[in-house]
Formats: C-alpha cells, structure tokens, sequence
C-alpha cells in the first residue's frame, strides 16, 4: 500500500533523511523507531504529502504522491506530530469539517461518527471547545479526525502519547484491530508499544533505516529479550 | 466546490468564535462613525451625499483589516493545523480562496451594519441612492484589496503581531501611492512612466472616483487584479514556507 523508494529530505544543509527505502502492505501495522530528531516525522510528512523529498519517490497504492496529491491524501488518515486541532471548534464540528473537506455526506458523517466516537471514547467532550480538553482528549480527537473517513491508510504520529495507561491500552487494541484489514504505521519512543501492536519494527537514527524486521526475529538476532536495550545498543552503536 | 464552501464556513464561524468579530465590528462602525460626523462634517456640508461616509474607508481598512487578516495563516502555522489542513484532499488554492472569502463575507456584514447612515442621509434629503450604492461595492472591492494584502503577509510569519505591523505598512503604501508625498519623492530620480505606474497602483485614486460617483469598470478591474495578484503570492508562500 505504501511504498517507500530511496527518499532524501535535505533542509538546506541538514540531512533529516537520508536515502530510506521501506513498504508497508495491508494488513502490516508498521512501528517506526528511532530517537528525537531520527527523521520519523519528516517521514511521516512525506508520506501524507505535505512535504515533498528533495529526493526519490513516494507511491500510495501505486500512485505517486507528488504527481497525484489529492487522489492519495483521500485514501490516508493522518495524525500529524502533536495532534494539532483547531482549539476554537467542539470536536463534532472539527470532525465535521474534516468529513466534509473530505466529501462525505451528512449521511455518512453521522454514520461514521458514531462508531469513531466510540472507538475513540470521545463522546463525554464532543461538544466542548478543543482548547478546553485534556491532552488525552486531545489526542484522541486527533485520532478520530484521521479515522473518520476509514481510510484505508493510517498514518499516526505518536498515537499514544499523553495517554493515560487505559487509554493506551484502549488505543493499542484499536490499532491491533485496524491493523488487520488497514496498512498503517505509527511512530512511538515507547518499545513495548511495538511488541503489543506492530507486526513490524523499524528502527532509523540520524535519517537512516538501521533495521526493518519483526519483533519477534529482532530479539532473536539480540538474543537480548528487552526491547529496551536492542534500541539503545541499535542507536547508540551507528 | 464543497471543499471550498466548507473552509469559507469554518473560517467565518471561527472569527465569531472568539470576540475578535464583535470588537472589530464595534470598533469599525464607532470610528467610521466619529470620522463621518466629525472629522467628515457630515451635517455642516448641508449635502444629501455620502462623502464624507465614504471618505474615511481606506484608513479605517489600513488599520483594522490586518487585524482581520493577521490570524488566517500565521495562527495556522503556529499551532500547526497548517499541517492538518494541507493533508486534507484539497489543493492550496482553494485553501488561499477558501479563507480569503471568509474574510471578505465578514467585511461585508460590517460594511451591511453601517445602514444607519444610509438612513440618516435618505431621511435628512434625496441622495442619489445610485452613488451610495457604487460607493459600497468600491469600498467592498477595495476592503478586498486590503484583505488580500494582509492574508498574503499572514502567510509569511507564525507570529500575528509581525503580519499586523507589516500588512499594514503595506496597506498604507498602497493606499497613499497616487499621494504628492510619495509621488515626488519618485518624480526626483524614476522616469514618467514609471512615476504614472506608481501613482495609478493608489488605492485611494481608484476608490475617490467610484464614490464620486464616476463608475467605470476598470476601477473595479484594478481591485481585482490587486486581490488576484496578492492571493497568487499568497498561494506561492503558503507553499514555499511548507517545504522549508
């Protein structure tokens, strides 16, 4: 569903990612790694086209998304890094809008929101002003903005972050459940999120992919059985 | 099209959102008011006109629209919505357009609260109600003009203090070009043609005609291609600014 083929981002003289080269196909719940400022999110970006790499290219479902911007941005669902939100709006008319722009019907808007609402345990807030709403809240709005459409595509960035235990929990199961029949990546610092829900790790430092297995084979090749210490050793060591 | 109704919508209902709208049209309609009556000597002039209306327009924009204006792209790029917005399915244009109307509609629903001089004026004599109502749709275009400016200037910074200060030196640029102050600092060094350029980009020039009831089409061309050339502008920083 997405593929990924010898990507560079340059800004100016920073190299924030440097020749990656991954895929994701449906049914994969892809972990992307990597410590602050590894290029996780500068990805990210690329993939949803709100930045283009300065080299090599994108496709979603086989179209490029430099060339065809709409037809991909329709297919995927994005969180983008801190789960930004127009703070003025209630989450029903934010979600409203995005459904719109995204040219579903009332119909189908309310249809769809009743089963994103619940998915994402928003409805005690859903006519309360954004600014207003805790961080976990927040985020979980930000999560439904991305599901509301169910795409075929996610793309999360820090899904759980701000969230408290149950919540976590909550999501993770979410993103298990989704995962079957979606392709979608989430970016995370947190290593046990990756054993729980990802099906695929992907580790990258500095813009480079450093490994791309399962997490099951990655603490095989470590015979260290904490994720903890395969990331720290991964990164530390290149 | 639904895309761009959608943003026009939220936009607007995000300027009555927060008391900004309120304080604007308050503000806008008590100077436009005081100017009218006295600086504008609005019964002294013993004249069934809105001159002395019309007359104060352009400085009441050069100083309020940048603060309709400063927020449209700088709060987006601060917050980050910017980011959400732009990987919806919609282009940048329409996203320029979109909430370049918004503002526009706003500006007119202050201009439509100005219908008690309206009154005023048909109550106190007979104006040539054909005048009038050439001089809102100058004053509409060229608000539009103003607003274009600032929404482009909005695109260029995250800070709203920083859009505000500059759009509104740019407005005032604009506005005071066909000026004898800012033409003969030109007339000293730049030929003719280049002073008659400068002199035909005044705002104030174009609109003085429209109310004065000289209605010709390309006074109203001028604004447009104004607006269109500053929301082209405003289309290529919104899209420089993302990749950097």
């Amino acid at each position: 569903m997405i593929s990924i083929t010898n990507i560079t981002k340059k800004f100016d003289e920073f190299v924030a990612v440097n020749n990656l080269t991954m895929s994701v196909k449906r049914g994969e719940v892809l972990g992307f790694l990597g410590p602050n400022g590894a290029g996780k999110s500068t990805t990210m970006k690329m993939i949803t086209g709100f930045i283009k790499p300065t080299e090599g290219v994108i496709e979603v479902k086989g179209m490029n998304v430099e060339t065809h911007p709409i037809e991909c941005k329709k297919l995927i669902g994005y969180l983008p890094e801190g789960a930004p939100l127009y703070g003025d709006m209630t989450p029903i008319n934010m979600l409203k809008f995005v459904a719109h722009i995204r040219g579903m019907t009332s119909k189908e808007f309310k249809k769809a929101l009743d089963s994103v609402v619940v998915k994402t345990q928003i409805t005690d807030v859903i006519n309360q002003p954004i600014d207003t709403l805790s961080k976990g809240y927040k985020r979980r709005v930000g999560l439904a903005q991305a599901l509301i459409h169910n795409p075929e595509i996610l793309v999360l960035d820090e899904p759980t972050d701000g969230l408290d235990p149950n919540q976590k929990h909550h999501i993770r199961n979410l993103i298990n459940k989704m995962g079957k029949e979606k392709a979608i990546i989430i970016s995370t610092h947190i290593l046990e999120e990756v054993d729980a829900v990802c099906s695929r790790a992907c580790i990258i430092a500095k813009g480079k992919k450093i490994i791309d297995k399962k997490p099951t084979e990655l603490k095989k090749i470590y015979k260290n059985n904490n994720l903890d210490n395969i990331f720290r050793e991964i990164t530390l060591s290149k | 099209m639904t895309v761009l109704l959608n943003i026009v919508k939220r936009e607007l209902a995000s300027y009555f959102s927060t008391p900004l709208a309120y304080v604007f049209i308050v503000i806008f309609l008590t100077l436009i008011g005081s100017f009218t009556f006295y600086l504008g000597n609005f019964f002294a002039r013993g004249q069934a006109d809105l001159n002395a209306f019309f007359t104060f327009h352009p400085w009441v924009y050069i100083l309020l629209i940048p603060a309709v204006t400063m927020r449209l792209w700088a709060e987006e790029r601060k917050t980050g919505t910017i980011e959400l917005l732009m990987t919806l399915p919609l282009t940048t244009t329409q996203a320029v357009i979109g909430k370049f109307f918004a503002a526009w509609i706003f500006i007119f629903i202050a201009l439509v609260l100005t219908f008690p001089i309206w009154i005023t004026v048909n109550y106190l004599g007979q104006p040539d109600n054909g005048v009038i109502l050439a001089g809102y749709v100058g004053s509409l275009f060229m608000s539009g003009a103003y607003l274009s400016i600032g929404s482009c200037i909005s695109a260029i910074t995250k800070n709203q203090v920083i859009a505000f200060v500059i759009a509104a030196t740019v407005c005032f640029i604009f506005t005071m070009s066909g000026v004898d102050i800012v033409l003969n600092f030109f007339k000293v060094w730049a030929p003719e043609f280049l002073v008659n350029i400068i002199s035909s980009m005044s705002f104030l020039v174009h609109f003085e005609s429209i109310t004065k009831g000289v209605i010709e089409i390309r006074d109203f061309l001028f604004y447009l291609s104004v607006i269109v050339f500053w929301l082209f502008l405003n289309v290529v920083v919104v899209e420089f600014k993302k990749f950097n």
